[in-house]
């Protein structure tokens, strides 16, 4: 199956090439912050974790949706996504991937972090995020394999595989929750301490993942014959509809709690977020854009004639995912560490080297994707010709 | 530790050589027992529970002292990048309504609410730091209760920073080693990459020497000792008055204590 990612027109090679530029320039960079330190990032003493952590906080959520599509197809044997259960299988592949090498590029002292097996401790939700992470990564591999494999040789998949399956789904819950856990268990930071965290983490992925999921189809329509249908598309927006409307929903509940109780430890992240602290307020403008674009998307996916017309559901789709992204992937993270339990209000933004190194691992996640999808596509062509 | 070991081998050394060779045991003996003298051995001081009473009214009158910052800090080769972006800190100032947030209200003393309060780690009791440390690179050492730090096999994830609820910790965002200004040779150097803080001085504790910043402190402002034991200075300065410890509610029980 593999060779048929080495297959391919001038546009996709062209593509394959762009990526392959991205990536090298990411491990250019990489390489000089292995030889600096991590001080050639926007870090300091009170906020320590930033761009890295925050991608691989919105990543494990994409990782996490394809769940959207598994659980219908073979719980509720929801046959429209049949089509379509791999594209969201190698999604998360390649997002667990991207996840990995987020927090790996993160490390102080990356070449000891097997100590995390060497010497485990259950205790942390470090180990037990890295176990969810690995498992889910297996089981997505083995399946995704095993189903293709079987559709190629148009026979059903071995019996087995179906438990296997099944794991799966709550493994993808799991993932997110322990995630969330990461972060809000911990008393030193009031932003994250909230037991929504999880349930919030889980829409805000239902809605982002499933939304990307939409593009791709759209984007593969356009540029290749694969066709997933209108079908599982408007049903995907379906779930994107309700998983964004119930993500907008937890968050003005998340509002209330702070600013109603008006505990200062709880308003000020609040405060620094969408009003500014201390006339810092570099995350306002992103912040009140995320609002903006959430209230924006709802409205389009929420009217029936938008949520059908192509273009205002890829424009839908572009807002959920930008809204999101901003939240999870610049905000949350680092205002967890505004202001600091010393009350010290230090901004943090992320240098060039940092967005390099991101833009390299994005790049390791679409050149994975791409060549997962080539090779799903290139069976089914088989199949069809 | 190590400095331990290192005695144990001379001593070890010394008496395999005075077994081996009869005669010249009284002489080399009389050696190891002159040696020793040079540098008389002091048994380690220990607790069941080490805490550290500070007074901040002596810190106030003290003005802008900041001996013990500086003796800590030269003795433990902390670097001094002269930026707040790469900063180490082990023990140092903050405006009282920084540190005592909780306790901040409108008609506090004036001279109090900006008086410069010495922060360090806590040593807490049930130390959240601990809990959350994906390599036990953090751990919490059972005799004494000092928060100890393992800073090779720490991989650098910063969770305990983000765990730590007072801000004690710092980070090695680059190599520190050309930025300390006096090498102590007795003290090892971090690499980049790993986190580290105070540890009461446990290295100095074990030689029977009492904590530097405590050393160094001419106010007398910040004194340590075992908190279980009743006749401990410690516990003679909590009887005297009323003292306070850092955000109590999380329940992390800082073994630091401020006396008012
Ligand atoms: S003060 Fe912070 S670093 Fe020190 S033991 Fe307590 S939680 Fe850990
Ligand atoms: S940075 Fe080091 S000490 Fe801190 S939690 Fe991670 S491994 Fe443990």
């Amino acid at each position: 199956m593999l060779e048929n990612a080495l297959r391919g027109g001038k546009r996709y090679w062209g593509w394959i090439a762009v990526l392959l530029a991205v990536i090298f320039l990411g491990f250019l960079a990489y390489l000089r912050q292995y030889g600096y330190g991590l001080g050639i990032t926007g870090l300091s003493r009170d906020v320590t974790w930033g761009f890295y952590i925050a991608q691989f906080t919105f990543l494990v959520g994409v990782a996490a949706s394809a769940v959207m599509v598994v659980l219908p197809y073979y719980l509720h044997d929801y046959k429209a996504f049949g089509k379509i259960t791999i594209l969201g299988e190698f999604l998360a592949v390649a997002s667990v991937v991207m996840c990995m090498t987020f927090i790996f590029v993160d490390m102080g002292q990356p070449l000891r972090i097997l100590n995390v097996f060497l010497h485990p401790s259950p205790r942390s939700l470090m180990f037990w995020d890295t176990i969810s992470l690995g498992g889910y990564l297996v089981l997505n591999v083995i399946i995704s394999h095993v189903t293709l494999g079987a559709e190629r040789k148009s026979v059903a998949p071995p019996r087995w595989i179906r438990p296997v399956i099944i794991l799966s789904i709550p493994w993808a819950i799991s993932i997110h929750t322990v995630t969330a856990f990461l972060y809000s268990g911990l008393a030193a930071r009031p932003f994250w301490m909230t037991a929504i965290l999880a349930p919030r983490f889980l829409a805000s992925a239902f809605s982002s993942g499933p939304a990307l999921l939409i593009l791709f189809c759209l984007i593969l329509r356009r540029f290749t014959r694969f066709d997933a249908g209108d079908k599982p598309i408007q049903k995907l927006a379906e779930i994107v509809t309700y998983a964004m409307a119930i993500n907008v929903f937890f968050v003005l509940v998340e509002l209330f709690t702070a600013l109603y109780s008006n505990i200062p430890h709880d308003t000020s992240h609040f405060a620094y977020l969408f009003l500014g602290l201390n006339g810092k307020n570099a995350l306002m403008p992103w912040m009140w854009g995320s609002a903006v674009l959430a209230v924006g998307s709802l409205i389009l996916l929420f009217n029936p004639a938008t949520r059908h017309r192509t273009a205002t559901l890829v424009v839908a789709c572009c807002a959920v995912f930008a809204s999101i992204w901003i939240d999870k992937g610049l905000g949350m993270v680092v205002t967890g560490f505004i202001p600091s339990p010393l009350e010290a209000v230090t901004e943090y933004s992320p240098t060039l080297p940092e967005l390099l190194i991101s833009a390299g691992v994005y790049g390791v996640g679409l050149l994975l994707i791409t060549g997962l999808y080539k090779i799903a596509l290139s069976v089914r062509r088989e199949l069809a010709a | 530790m190590s400095v331990d070991r290192r005695r144990f081998l001379k001593i070890a050394g010394l008496t395999t050589l005075a077994v081996a060779s009869g005669s010249a045991r009284k002489a080399l003996t009389a050696d190891a027992a002159d040696s020793t003298m040079a540098t008389p051995p002091s048994p380690p001081l220990t607790a069941q529970r080490w805490a550290m009473v500070v007074d901040i009214r002596k810190c106030l009158a003290a003005g802008d002292c900041r001996d013990c910052t500086l003796a800590c800090h030269r003795v433990h080769n902390v670097p001094d990048f002269g930026n707040p972006k790469d900063e180490i800190k082990w023990i140092w100032q903050e405006p009282f309504e920084r540190v005592f947030a909780d306790q901040e209200y409108e008609h506090l003393e004036e001279a109090l609410k900006h008086a410069g309060v010495p922060v360090l780690c806590n040593h807490c009791d049930n130390p959240p730091c601990v809990r959350v440390c994906p390599t036990g690179s953090t751990w919490k050492r059972e005799t004494d209760g000092i928060v100890m730090m393992d800073w090779h096999r720490c991989i650098g994830c910063r969770y305990c920073v983000a765990a730590c609820p007072y801000g004690s910790r710092s980070f090695n965002w680059r190599d520190p080693r050309p930025f300390i200004k006096e090498l102590e040779p007795e003290f090892p150097t971090r690499m980049r990459g790993v986190v580290e803080k105070c540890t009461f001085c446990e290295e100095r504790l074990a030689r029977g020497k009492p904590l530097a910043c405590v050393e160094a402190c001419k106010h007398k402002a910040l004194t340590f000792g075992d908190l279980e034991d009743p006749d401990s200075e410690v516990r003679a300065l909590l009887r005297e008055g009323f003292a306070i410890r850092r955000r109590p509610s999380l329940g992390t029980q800082p073994e630091v204590y401020y006396k008012l």
